[in-house]
C-alpha cells in the first residue's frame, strides 16, 4: 500500500475497504458490519431459544403431559435459559453497541477492529458448539447455573455438560475482548468537545456493562475450568463425597450471575435514556443521576450475589446482609424510574412504536422490581425460591424490561442501520400484542409460585390446582410467537420496501442522526466537535442551546470550554480519514480456537486423536495471528502520516 | 540500517486519542484487571480448600512436598527476568537495537527456564505421589500453579512474536509501545507468582 497515496482528506485504503459478497462479511472489520452480525445472529440464536421457550409451554399447558420426555425437557430449559442470556440479550446489546457507540461518540471505528472481528466470530463459533451437543449425544440437561453436583461425570455422562463448558468459555472470551474493545473506544476515541459527562447515556451503560463484565466473567471462567478438571482430569472441586465442595461452585457461578443480570439490563436502560428524551421532545431529567446511579448499581451488583442462594443456610449473618444490599441496589434503580417519568412529564410525546417500547420497559421493569424486592427478603425467599415466582420475576425484568428495551432501541435505529424505516403500523400492532401476551404468559406465574409449583418440573399432576395457571401461560406463549412473527416480517418487508429514511428521522439530539442512513464507511468525513450533552439539537435549535447546556455545572462548563478551545487550533477538515482493512486473520484465529475446544472436550476420553485436534487447531491460530501481526503492521495509524 | 533508526521519538507519532494514553497501553491494563480476578478466584479456591485438605484421611501436607530452595531460585528467575525485561524496553525507547535484543532474549531465557523448573517440580512431586486426585492440595495447587505456568508461557511467546515483529519491521515507530505492553503483561505474570510464592509456598 503506497503511503503516498493517503494525501489528507483521503479516505485510505481507498477501495479495499469492503469487499463484495460474502467476503465482504467474512473478512469485514467494520464496527457497522460487525454490529449488525451481532444482531442477525442473536436474532437466530433467540428465536431458536423461542421455540424451545414453547416446547415447554406446550408441555406444561395441561397436566400429565406426555409431549416431551423429562430429559428432553431437562434440555430444554437448560438450552432456553442458556441460549436466551448468552447467545440471545448479551449479543443483541453488544451488536447495537458496537453499531452505535462509534456513531455516538464521534469516532470512526473501534478501537481494536480486528479484535472485534474476533468477537464475533469467537461468539459465533461458541453459539455453533453449544449447539452441537444436540447431536453428540445430547444437549446439556443440568440448567443455565449448572449446579454441582449434577453437572458430575456420573449423574450427567453426556458431552452436553463439556459443550456447555466450552460454548460458553468461547463467547466468555468473546465477550471479554469486545468489553475492552468497548473501553477503549469510549475512555479513548471521543470526539473533541465529548467529555464524558457529555456522552450520550447509552454510551456511559456500555461502558459501565464493559467494566462489570472484565470483572465478573473471569470468574466464571475459573469455575468452568475447575468443573470441566473435574470431569476429565481427576480433580475434586464440586464433588463433596471427597471433600469438594457443591456450593463454592454456586459462589462462583452467581458471583458472575448476578452482575450478569446487569450486563443484560444496563445497556437496554441507556437505549430507552435515549429514546424517551427523543420522543418527549426533551432533555433527559437528571443526567449526571442516571449516569452515575448506572456506576452505582455497577459496584453494588457485585456484592448481592448470595440473595440467590438463601436457601442453602448461609447463616443469619450472611443472608441479613446480602438481603440488604439486595434492597439497597434497588434504591438507585428506582430512582432511575423517577428520571424516566421526570422526562416524560409535560413533554410533548410522540407516541412512536420505539416510545411505546420504552414506556412498556418502564411498567413491566417496575413490576419485575417489585418482585425482585420481595425475593430479596430471606424469609419470604425461602418459600419463594425455585418455584414459578422466581420464574415470573426473571421474565419480568429480561423480557418485559431488557427485550422491550432492546425493541425501543431496534425501531429507533433500524432506519439508521438500514437506510429504510420500519412499518409503524405493524410496529405498533407487535408492540400491543406482545405487551398482552408477555402479561398473559407471565403473570400467572407469580400465582402459581405461591401455590407452590416448584420450577424446573417436566409436569404436574391434576389434582395440584395449577391447571388454569398454566394453561393461560401457554396461550400467552403461543401470541408471544405471533407478536415475533409479526417483527420478522416487518423486518423483511421493511428492509426492501419500506420508506427511505432519512438522517435524522427522528429529530434526535445525538451525533448518529447527523450522518446520513446507513453511514457512510468512515462514517463521519470530518470529526465532528461536541459543545454539549446534546450536539445535533444545539445546531439545529441554536436559541435553545443555552437550555440545553444550563444543566451542566460551570466547572464541568468551564472543563468543557477549555477541551473545545485547545483542540479548536487544530485542522479537523484536513485530517486523512483512515480506516482499517478487511482481513481473514480474525475469523481464522476463531475457528483454530474452536478446534481447540473440540479438542479439550474429548480430551479424556480419545487422548491422541483429541491432542491431535488440538495440535491441529493450535497451527491454524499461529497461522491467524501470523497474518493478524502482519496486518496489523501494514495497517498502523502511524503509517498513514 | 543505524542502531538508533529502530524507534522514532515517541511524539512525533503520538495518536491523539482523549485520555492521552495509548489504545493498546490502556487495554493491556484493562486486560490486566479481569486477570487479576481470574488468578483471584484461582487463590482464593485454594485456601478455601486448605484447612478442608488438612482434616481429610488422604490429607498430604503441602510443607512436606514443596521445596522451598527451589521455587525460591524459580521465583528468583522470574523477578531476573522482570528486570531484564525493564532493560529491554529502555533499549528500545533509546532505540538501542543491540542490548535490546540482548535483554529482550534474556528475558525470553528466564521465562523458559521457569518454565522448565516447574515441569521438572510437577514432575518430582508426580513421583512423590501429589496429583490433580490424590487429594484437594493436589487439585488446588496443580489447578492454579498449572494456569499460572499456562500464562508464563503465553508470555514467552508473546515476546517472541514482538521480537521477530521488531525484526521484521526494524524501523516501525510502534515498536516501543509493542514492546510496553509485552512487558506490562510480563511484570503481571510475575507479580501473580509472587502472590503464590507467598501465599502457598511461603505460608
Ligand atoms: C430490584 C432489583 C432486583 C432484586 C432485589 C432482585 C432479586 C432477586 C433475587 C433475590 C433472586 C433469587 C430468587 C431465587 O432464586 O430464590 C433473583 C433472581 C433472578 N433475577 Fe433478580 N432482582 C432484581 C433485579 C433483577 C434484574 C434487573 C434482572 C435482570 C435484568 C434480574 C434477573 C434475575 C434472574 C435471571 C433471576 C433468576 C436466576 C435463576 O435462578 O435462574 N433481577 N432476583
Ligand atoms: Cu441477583
Amino acid at each position: 500500500m503506497a503511503i503516498a497515496e493517503r494525501t489528507a482528506g483521503t479516505v485510505s485504503p481507498p477501495s479495499v475497504s469492503v469487499r463484495p459478497g460474502w467476503a465482504g462479511w467474512l473478512s469485514t472489520t467494520d464496527h457497522k458490519r460487525i454490529g449488525i452480525m451481532y444482531l442477525v445472529s442473536a436474532f437466530v440464536f433467540f428465536l431458536i431459544g423461542g421455540i424451545e421457550a414453547l416446547l415447554m409451554r406446550i408441555q406444561l399447558g395441561v397436566p400429565d403431559n406426555t409431549f416431551l420426555t423429562p430429559d428432553v425437557y431437562n434440555q430444554m430449559f437448560t438450552m432456553h435459559g442458556t441460549t436466551m442470556i448468552f447467545l440471545g440479550l448479551m449479543p443483541l446489546n453488544v451488536g447495537l453497541g458496537n453499531y452505535m457507540v462509534p456513531l455516538m461518540i464521534g469516532a470512526r471505528d473501534m478501537a481494536f477492529p480486528r479484535l472485534n472481528a474476533l468477537s464475533i466470530w469467537l461468539f459465533i463459533f461458541g453459539g455453533l458448539m453449544l449447539y452441537v451437543s444436540f447431536f453428540v449425544g445430547g444437549a446439556p440437561n443440568v440448567g443455565w447455573f449448572a449446579y454441582a453436583p449434577l453437572t458430575q461425570k456420573q449423574f450427567a455422562p453426556t458431552a452436553g455438560v463439556d459443550y456447555w463448558i466450552i460454548g460458553i468459555g468461547l463467547t466468555g472470551v468473546a465477550s471479554i475482548a469486545g468489553a475492552l474493545n468497548f473501553i477503549v473506544t469510549i475512555l479513548n476515541m471521543r470526539a473533541p468537545g465529548m467529555t464524558l459527562n457529555r456522552m450520550p447515556l447509552f454510551v456511559w451503560m456500555q461502558l459501565i456493562v464493559a467494566f462489570i463484565l472484565i470483572f465478573a466473567f473471569p470468574v466464571l471462567t475459573v469455575g468452568t475450568i475447575q468443573l470441566l478438571f473435574d470431569r476429565h482430569f481427576g480433580t475434586r472441586f464440586f464433588l463433596p463425597n471427597l471433600g469438594g465442595d457443591a456450593v463454592l461452585w454456586q459462589h462462583l457461578f452467581w458471583f458472575f450471575g448476578h452482575p450478569e443480570v446487569y450486563i443484560l439490563i444496563l445497556p437496554t436502560m441507556g437505549i430507552i435514556s435515549e429514546v424517551l428524551p427523543t420522543f418527549s421532545r426533551k432533555p433527559i431529567f437528571g443526567y449526571a443521576f442516571v449516569a452515575y446511579s448506572g456506576v452505582a448499581i455497577g459496584f453494588l451488583g457485585f456484592l448481592v450475589w448470595a440473595h440467590h442462594m438463601f436457601a442453602v443456610g448461609l447463616g443469619p449473618l450472611a443472608n441479613a446482609f446480602f438481603g440488604a444490599a439486595s434492597f439497597l441496589i434497588a434504591v438507585p434503580t428506582g430512582v432511575k424510574i423517577f428520571n424516566w417519568l421526570a422526562t416524560m412529564w409535560q413533554g410533548s410525546l410522540h407516541l412512536t412504536t420505539s416510545m411505546l417500547y420504552a414506556i412498556g420497559f418502564i411498567s413491566m421493569f417496575v413490576i419485575g422490581g417489585i418482585s425482585g424486592i420481595t425475593l430479596a427478603s430471606p424469609p419470604i425467599n425461602v418459600q419463594q425460591t425455585d418455584s414459578y415466582y422466581v420464574v415470573a420475576h426473571m421474565h419480568y425484568v429480561l423480557f418485559g424490561g431488557a427485550i422491550q428495551g432492546i425493541f425501543a432501541g431496534i425501531f429507533y435505529w433500524f432506519p439508521k442501520m438500514t437506510g429504510r424505516m420500519l412499518n409503524e403500523r405493524l410496529g405498533k400492532w407487535q408492540f400491543w400484542l406482545m405487551l398482552v401476551s408477555f402479561n398473559l404468559t407471565f403473570f400467572p406465574m407469580h400465582l402459581s409460585g405461591n401455590e407452590g409449583m416448584p420450577r424446573r418440573i417436566y409436569t404436574y399432576e391434576s389434582e395440584m390446582g395449577w391447571n388454569l395457571w398454566n394453561l393461560l401461560s401457554t396461550i400467552g406463549s403461543l401470541l408471544l410467537a405471533v407478536a415475533f412473527l409479526l417483527f420478522l416480517w416487518n423486518v423483511l418487508t421493511s428492509i426492501r420496501r419500506g420508506s427511505i429514511a432519512p438522517a435524522d428521522p427522528w429529530d434526535g439530539a445525538t451525533l448518529e442522526w447527523s450522518v446520513s442512513s446507513p453511514p457512510p464507511v468512515y462514517n463521519f468525513a470530518v470529526t465532528p466537535r461536541v459543545r454539549s450533552r446534546r450536539p445535533l439539537w444545539d445546531e439545529k435549535y441554536p436559541h435553545l442551546h443555552e437550555v440545553n447546556g444550563s444543566h451542566e455545572t460551570p466547572a464541568a462548563r468551564l472543563r468543557g470550554l477549555l477541551y473545545d478551545g485547545a483542540e479548536g487550533e487544530m485542522p479537523m477538515a484536513m485530517e486523512p480519514i483512515h480506516l482499517p482493512s478487511p482481513t481473514y486473520a480474525p475469523l481464522i484465529v476463531s475457528v483454530g480456537i474452536m478446534i481447540l475446544g473440540f479438542g479439550i472436550i474429548y480430551l479424556g476420553d480419545f487422548g491422541v486423536i483429541a491432542a491431535s485436534a488440538m495440535l491441529v487447531g493450535l497451527l491454524i491460530m499461529a497461522t491467524g495471528i501470523l497474518s493478524w501481526v502482519r496486518i496489523s503492521h501494514v495497517d498502523s495509524p502511524y503509517q498513514a502520516h | 540500517m543505524s542502531e538508533s533508526s529502530m524507534t522514532r521519538p515517541q511524539a512525533a507519532v503520538a495518536h491523539h486519542t482523549s485520555l492521552g494514553v495509548d489504545n493498546r497501553k490502556l487495554g493491556v491494563w484493562a486486560f490486566i484487571g479481569s486477570e487479576t480476578l481470574f488468578f483471584a478466584t484461582l487463590i482464593t479456591t485454594y485456601f478455601v480448600f486448605a484447612p478442608v485438605n488438612r482434616a481429610r484421611p488422604d490429607f498430604q501436607d503441602p510443607r512436606q512436598f514443596l521445596d522451598i530452595e527451589l521455587t525460591t531460585v524459580l521465583a528468583s528467575i522470574l523477578l531476573a527476568s522482570s528486570l531484564t525485561m525493564v532493560l529491554a524496553l529502555s533499549a528500545s525507547k533509546r532505540g538501542d537495537r543491540r542490548w535490546f535484543t540482548t535483554w529482550l532474549l534474556a528475558t525470553v531465557g528466564l521465562g523458559l527456564a521457569f518454565i522448565g523448573g516447574q515441569v521438572y517440580e510437577f514432575n518430582h512431586l508426580y513421583h512423590e505421589g501429589l496429583t490433580l486426585s490424590s487429594s484437594l492440595f493436589g487439585t488446588t495447587f496443580f489447578v492454579l500453579t498449572g494456569f499460572h505456568g499456562t500464562h508464563v508461557a503465553i508470555g514467552v511467546i508473546w515476546l517472541l512474536s514482538v521480537f521477530f515483529k521488531v525484526r521484521a519491521y526494524p524501523d516501525s515507530p510502534e515498536n516501543a509501545m509493542d514492546v510496553e505492553i509485552a512487558g506490562l503483561y510480563w511484570h503481571f505474570v510475575d507479580l501473580v507468582w509472587v502472590a503464590i510464592f507467598v501465599l502457598v509456598y511461603l505460608i
